[in-house]
């Protein structure tokens, strides 16, 4: 089988799956996308990722599947050690991009599902809260990390560009569905600036999803979710 | 390679990981310790985003996160290398770290404070992630094969916490029974140097999480009523 036997389980709607593909495209590799729905699940799906039962998963050439879309971005980043680097080079620099993207996948994802389906206004505010916080900390961050430049990882994308840009269309939707405005150019200005800047680079350009085919799927999401949780 | 410090607590096993990792690498360090109910200013400021333990100082630049900073510390000092180093086993490992902080911490977890009609669905879903684990050990002497590894150190909780948590929450998981690969890796892992060199007394673990058994026990009986 050729090295670069590449299939990517993933979704048009996943933030997830949009790393993988964003990482992938950056690394200049060919790659077959198989589209998932997320129910049913398909049997490849199932057999690729038993524990989780989720997407994005990466079949490459013989190796069994790979899981989790940051792990999987790191796996295409040692695996294709061409330029450019996806993590940065040195240790501390590395821990820092990984700490940031822990800290985004541990508050701000799930206080957007919490905000998406919380009933009131009441129930929306410490969830409101918390995603303001985030995004006030994530401005810090670029300011402190990009030195200036476009992006995260400085002239070109890096892990927190790709783990954080990924989810600027969900950021939209839940605006969208919630009727504030959680990232806005007076209170985020480099965040604004640098989620245009990544929507136009050329790995990620015309894989976002449009806000509103996405925010038609969120809302079949929130019921599924709100039915589940009862 | 310079200086470094670990601020943390004794009784908390993130923090326990990164003294194993820092002792297998023999890297010296200086330990902070951390009164959690009155953070230093240190802490404060090394981790201001979560204001939690561990965080390793190296050359007085903070590292928070005990995943992230078990990567660091891999990185950087080269002496037995605690993640493979083939890119797909580093995968393998990576992922089943984060089921373990993501499932099995918080499927034992919940079943510790569950009580009532939720404890039997709590003690399943505990119960199935650590089945999961159960096959990763089968016929292997350490997660890492024949020496400690990453994987073993981030499962390592599982050898001496776990089975304080299973008293206080009066649940029995981890029985030689039920999964005989894992309870022989938990013995065999505990008596081990370094490891066994940096493990709190279990009174103090059991006073440690009782009080946030008790804690989290109040905050649903306040909500419920």
């Amino acid at each position: 089988m050729a090295k670069n036997d590449l299939k990517l389980l993933g979704g048009w709607f996943s933030p997830f799956a949009l790393r993988v593909q964003v990482a992938l495209n950056l690394k200049g590799l060919d790659y077959e996308v198989v589209e998932q729905t997320l129910s049913p699940k398909s049997e490849l799906l199932l057999k690729s990722n038993p524990v989780h039962k989720k997407i994005p998963v990466l079949l490459h050439a013989d190796h069994k599947p790979i899981c989790e879309s940051l792990i999987i971005v790191e796996y295409i980043d040692e695996v294709w050690t061409n330029a450019p680097s996806i993590l940065p080079q040195k240790p501390y620099d590395r821990a820092n991009a990984r700490f940031w993207l822990s800290y985004i996948d541990d508050k701000l994802l799930t206080s957007t599902k919490s905000i998406l389906m919380a009933e009131d206004d009441e129930a929306k505010k410490p969830h409101l809260e918390q995603i303001e916080e985030v995004l006030e900390k994530m401005e810090e961050v670029f300011n402190k990390y990009s030195e200036g430049k476009a992006f995260f990882g400085g002239d070109t994308i890096g892990l927190i560009d790709i783990g954080f840009g990924s989810f600027m269309s969900w950021i939209r939707v839940t605006e969208d569905i919630i009727g504030i405005k959680v990232l806005d150019e007076a209170r985020n200005p480099s965040l604004a600036q640098w989620a245009q800047s990544f929507a136009a680079h050329p790995s990620v350009k015309g894989l976002l999803p449009e806000t509103p085919k996405l925010t038609e799927f969120a809302k079949l999401l929130i019921l599924q979710w709100t039915a589940s949780a009862r | 390679m310079g200086e470094v410090k670990v601020i943390a607590t004794p009784q908390s096993f993130p923090c326990a990981r990164i003294e194993w990792a820092l002792r297998i690498k023999g890297v010296e360090y200086e330990y902070l310790k951390e009164d959690l109910a009155n953070k230093s200013p240190l802490l404060l400021q090394s981790n201001p985003a979560h204001k939690k333990v561990p965080v390793l100082l190296h050359h007085d630049n903070p590292i928070a996160e005990s995943l992230v900073i078990l990567e660091y510390i891999d990185e950087t000092w080269k002496e037995n290398p605690l993640l493979p180093l083939d890119p797909y086993e580093r995968a393998q490992a990576r992922f089943w770290a984060k089921f373990i902080d993501d499932k099995c911490v918080f499927g034992v977890w919940g079943a510790t404070v569950a009580q009532g009609e939720e404890k039997e669905k709590a003690i399943d879903a505990a119960l199935e992630s650590l089945a999961f684990i159960e096959k990763e050990i089968e016929g292997k002497k350490y997660f890492g094969g024949e020496k400690i590894g990453y994987l073993d150190i981030v499962v390592g909780w599982m050898s001496h916490w776990l089975n304080v948590l299973e008293e206080l929450g009066e649940i029995e998981l981890l029985t030689a029974e039920r999964f005989p690969s894992l309870h022989a890796w938990s013995h065999n892992f505990i008596q081990t140097p370094p490891i066994k060199d940096c493990i709190p007394p279990r009174e103090t673990v059991v006073e440690y999480f009782s009080f946030g058994i008790n804690y989290v026990r109040s905050l649903e009986a306040s909500t419920k009523s």
